[in-house]
């Protein structure tokens, strides 16, 4: 038989906070798809990659640029398709802390990347300037 | 069950200070988070390589370059044995939820054929290159090339040997809860290198095509 | 045995890898032999071997192995120690006819490894050892969310130490400073076996180091008690949460890195050669993208050492809580916005500098606005003047300076002046002693009765105390004059006499740090000696505010016989205010892990795997990577892993808690 109620609810209260960390007890905390979302996804991928390989190999749009930047787009769109039907990414995983452990990830990387990517330019302007007969009489010069 | 709690006599909602009847915490309810959180930090190996790949992608050290060497429709064939190998894990976790041991091993075969196709076709594709000239040490672009490509490789070849290992394991064991959390994590695993994957053919082949 | 018959056994080992050429070393190592035949004689003699190991080395307990880590980074500071005072031994006497003591090729291997080891050895160890014994227990857990990953991880990290000790006696260590920058650390410049030594160590310690912040923010966020949510956390328990974060977000880097300074080194590859379309700069850029957060992993846990010992030793709740834990997290995020700041001279420009250099200023805020809430969390407490309170405001004095001389730094024009001067030796030592040592003897001084049922002697702890401190501004404070004045660091001979007179003085503080790590050792042992003088019968010997003091000195092995449920911040004050009761009836069997010998045998097999590709001893290197592979798969098989304590030890153990208690309030 139950203790008095009011103690047990209270404990039942208090570990509701603490439970909320736990959320799947049978599996693990991990969610599932189905298998219609496997086979959309996968289908999803599938254009994602075609349209990328196509364009490049076919040379049909002249613009490189343009074409480097529909590549970059979709390679985002598809990761973001694998996160929800592969990884099964959401709000709710793990009290959130899956999507917050993801984003603050997504975050350093874009620091690191970007940072070094700006910081190694800006070096290798200042520091490794392009050698050609002209610019390294001019260089001498200015000794 | 019984636990002393100082409380005046007559007192409405007796404030616990110790859990007395707890529930068992289920082992490895943290096995998942702790999981994702090591991706997380392998997620950033990656960047960093990626970074190499941004500063040092271009430095051909008057040797060949991109469109010289990558052949993008084996790139593309690669691409799809990974591919086909996410879905045929995904299935596999299906038949493993459904609790079917023999369909789960099953697709988990099928996943590690396409994972070694991929491996086969890439491992090819290295020696080609090097037997041209174009190994890690021809130039920075080069080094950076086999280091990123060669790591998400040895990832795979890792998620491979792992995958053979559960396998095993299910066919002792079955598909008790450990095993269970096992094929989660391979399946966070082995999806994550596909997403890789993608950063990979985007970044490092289709732009360096088009550089 | 023909040539390449060796060659093939043991790689580039010969003969001349051995020191038998100089004296220093020689003598070091017959010394070492000797004390370390004299110790395995005691162990064997005192038959201990059995209990070393099944009580600890193969403990999942996460009390066990933050002890370890602590005994491993006071074995290692000892190390790093020797030294510093070789360096400043060598500094006080080289002048002008006078070479020293020491040779350049000598003396580079010294100032390398004293920053290798104090930083990957000393610093590391005792943040991640105090972080691994505190937090389970302030957050009402058993134990860490992986405790056979967490065992493991301190076999890592002890496997690094072993290949930096060996580099002592077998062959030689790096020679480019604690960094290892490119190219000097590049097949080119440093093609034996020292750099080799540096990247294994570093690499096998940083699995461990790795593998334990995923365990800590694991074990944060599953595991705390009914009850606490995340702002009813210890504010050291936040502390250990945004450290792991940064732990896990920063090493990565660190491993990359490393494995392309690797690949120039075995397979010729160009990231960070001078050809090729290699671009040393781009190390330099990658390894301060670890770096700078490195140093807040180092600091942050101590910073949550000093709120908890503010708060206990004013008698007070900690004043603002909730600002605290955002300066911690604005910390978190700042760190990775600031490393271009150890390079304003490589050349990325005004602009880059500029902004770097603000953000580096910003970073000092949060930390400002900890110490405002330090002071204020004093201001009308009723402070008690205990070791760690003592540590806590020596902290406070020495770390300021050394923040200030920081922001000083971050300024781009003056750091062009002050870049590689002694000036820039002064103010990370500044920050590093006072504030992870001081932190570190702080929280030492005020855990070790919780950890072994009496505290440590406090005369022997004042002298250590103030020996440390005077030390400390008497070895360095000469050296910001000499930076000011121009002089570089990592030199070991100087043309410039009026130079001379800093330099000995620099050298009696660290005689005087000297005695403080003496007096240190002399504490720990006339404690044990004394204990039952020093007993801590009631495991609440400071009147402590957080749920470890709600338990017995030491604890049980399973922590809490019931969880705690949590009410409000400062737990286990909350509990004492309201006369909670400990439970004395109704103990269940409790599910505890079991000890296992996998993560020594892995680190061992670590070891050898290092040494092998230092070496270049490629068989060694396939077997026992192969040993490795396989060693950890057949661990996977074990689906054995724990066992149950019954419930009646469970209530004998209880029962005795409860009768000392009741003996300790009589006689009190």
């Amino acid at each position: 038989m139950s203790a008095p109620t009011n103690q047990h609810q209270a404990v039942e209260m208090e570990r509701d906070a603490h439970d909320r960390g736990s959320s799947d007890h049978v599996h693990g905390g991990a969610a599932h798809g189905s298998r219609s979302s496997y086979v959309t996804g996968f289908v999803l991928s599938v254009i994602l990659t075609a349209i990328p390989f196509g364009l490049v190999m076919s040379g049909v749009i002249g613009d490189k640029s343009v074409v480097a930047g529909i590549c970059m787009v979709l390679a985002i769109v598809q990761i973001v398709v694998h996160m929800i039907y592969f990884l099964h990414m959401n709000r709710k995983s793990e009290a959130g802390w899956t999507l917050m452990s993801l984003i603050f990830t997504i975050i350093i990387v874009v620091i690191a990347l970007t940072g070094s990517l700006w910081v190694m330019f800006h070096m290798n302007q200042n520091m490794m300037p392009p050698m050609n007969p002209a610019s390294a009489a001019e260089m001498s010069d200015q000794m | 069950m019984t636990s002393t709690t100082n409380v005046p006599p007559g007192a409405q909602n007796a404030v616990t200070f110790y859990d007395t009847d707890p529930h068992e915490h289920p082992p490895g309810q943290s096995t998942m988070l702790g999981f994702w959180l090591y991706l997380m930090s392998d997620c950033l190996i990656f960047a960093m390589l990626f970074a190499a790949w941004g500063v040092f992608g271009g430095s051909y050290a008057g040797g060949p370059r991109p469109s010289e060497l990558f052949e993008l429709p084996l790139v593309a064939v690669n691409t799809a044995m990974l591919l086909f190998s996410s879905i045929t894990y995904g299935f596999a976790m299906l038949a493993a939820d459904e609790k079917k041991q023999g369909a789960t091993l099953g697709w988990l075969a099928i996943t590690g054929v396409f994972g070694l196709c991929f491996l086969g076709i890439e491992l090819y594709e290295f020696s080609n290159l090097i037997a041209e000239g174009a190994g890690p040490w021809r130039s920075a672009f080069l080094s950076s090339f086999f280091t990123l490509v060669g790591t998400h490789g040895l990832h795979v070849t890792f998620g491979i040997i792992w995958l053979v290992t559960l396998m095993v394991q299910v066919s002792r064991k079955g598909l008790i809860d450990a095993n269970m959390r096992r094929l989660q994590c391979l399946s966070l695993f082995w999806h994550f290198l596909d997403v890789i994957w993608i950063g990979v053919f985007t970044f490092v082949y289709l732009l360096g095509v088009l550089r | 045995m023909s040539d390449t018959l060796l060659k093939t056994i043991f790689g580039r080992l010969t003969l001349e890898s051995f020191p038998i050429h100089e004296p220093i070393i020689l003598g070091t190592f017959i010394a070492v032999m000797l004390g370390g035949v004299a110790l395995v004689g005691a162990i064997t003699y005192f038959k201990l071997w059995k209990w070393l190991w099944t009580e600890w080395f193969t403990s999942v307990d996460h009390k066990k192995v933050g002890i370890m880590y602590m005994v491993l980074g006071t074995v290692m500071l000892l190390r790093g120690f020797s030294d510093a005072i070789m360096m400043r031994a060598q500094q006080a006497m080289a002048f002008g006819a006078n070479e020293g003591y020491l040779n350049a090729h000598h003396y580079d291997q010294v100032f390398t490894a004293h920053g290798v080891i104090m930083i990957f050895f000393v610093a590391m160890p005792f943040v991640t050892g105090i972080m691994n014994y505190v937090v389970p227990l302030q957050i009402g857990a058993r134990d860490v969310s992986f405790p056979f990953l967490n065992n493991f991880s301190f076999w890592m990290t002890a496997a690094g130490a072993v290949i930096v000790m060996a580099s002592l006696f077998v062959g030689e260590f790096a020679r480019t400073g604690w960094l290892a920058m490119a190219p000097l650390s590049g097949l080119d410049y440093s093609p034996d076996v020292g750099v080799d030594y540096y990247v294994w160590a570093l690499q096998i310690a940083g699995v461990g180091t790795l593998l334990s912040g995923v365990n800590l923010i694991a074990t944060i966020v599953k595991m705390r008690a009914p009850g606490m949510t995340m702002f009813k956390m210890p504010i050291f328990t936040w502390s250990a949460l945004v450290t792991n974060v940064l732990i896990v977000a920063a090493f990565p880097v660190l491993t990359a890195v490393l494995a392309m300074l690797s690949l120039d080194r075995y397979v010729g590859t160009h990231f960070f050669t001078n050809t090729g379309g290699g671009n040393p700069m781009m190390y330099v850029n990658m390894i301060w993208i670890w770096g700078h957060p490195e140093v807040y992993i180092l600091i942050l846990p101590l910073f949550g050492v000093f709120s908890e010992v503010t708060s206990t030793f004013s008698g007070k709740r900690l004043f603002g809580y909730t600002s605290m834990v955002y300066a911690l997290l604005v910390i978190c995020i700042l760190a990775y916005l600031v490393w271009l700041h150890h390079f304003f001279t490589m050349g990325s420009g005004a602009s880059v500098n500029s902004f770097f250099g603000i953000t580096t200023m910003i970073i000092s805020i949060p930390t400002g606005a900890k110490i405002f809430n330090w002071l204020f969390t004093m201001y009308k407490g009723r402070i008690r003047f205990e070791l760690p309170m003592m540590w806590t405001v020596a902290f406070m004095l020495t770390f300021v300076v050394g923040g200030m001389t920081g922001v000083l730094l971050a300024v781009p024009p003056a750091d062009f002046q002050l870049h590689n001067s002694l000036f820039l030796v002064a103010h990370f030592h500044n920050v590093i002693i006072g504030g992870v040592l001081f932190g570190a003897f702080a929280a030492i001084n005020y855990w070790f009765p919780k950890a072994f049922g009496f505290k440590l002697d406090p005369w022997w702890g004042k002298v250590s105390f103030w020996s440390w401190v005077v030390g400390f501004w008497v070895a360095f404070m000469p050296l910001y004059v000499l930076g000011l004045m121009g002089v570089t660091r990592r030199l070991r001979h100087f043309d410039d006499p009026s130079l001379q007179i800093w330099f000995i003085i620099a050298a009696v503080g660290a005689a005087m740090i000297a005695v403080g790590i003496a007096a240190f050792l002399i504490q720990i042992y006339v404690s044990f000696r004394d204990r039952e003088r020093l007993r801590d019968w009631t495991g609440d010997p400071w009147d402590g505010r957080s749920l470890e003091w709600a338990t017995s000195s030491p604890p049980p092995a399973y922590n809490f016989a019931f969880t705690p449920v949590i009410h409000d911040l400062d737990a286990y004050y909350d509990m004492k205010s309201r006369n909670a009761e400990r439970p004395l009836t109704g103990f269940r069997d409790i599910h505890m892990p079991k000890n296992t010998g996998t993560g020594v045998i892995l680190a061992g097999l670590s070891i050898a795997f290092g040494l092998s590709m230092i070496w270049y001893m490629w068989w060694l290197s396939a077997l026992s990577f192969a040993g490795i592979l396989a060693v950890s798969i057949f661990h996977t098989f074990n689906y054995d892993r724990d066992f149950h304590i019954h419930a009646d030890e469970v209530e004998r153990t209880e029962e005795e808690r409860t009768r000392i208690l009741a003996n300790a309030a009589a006689g009190a």
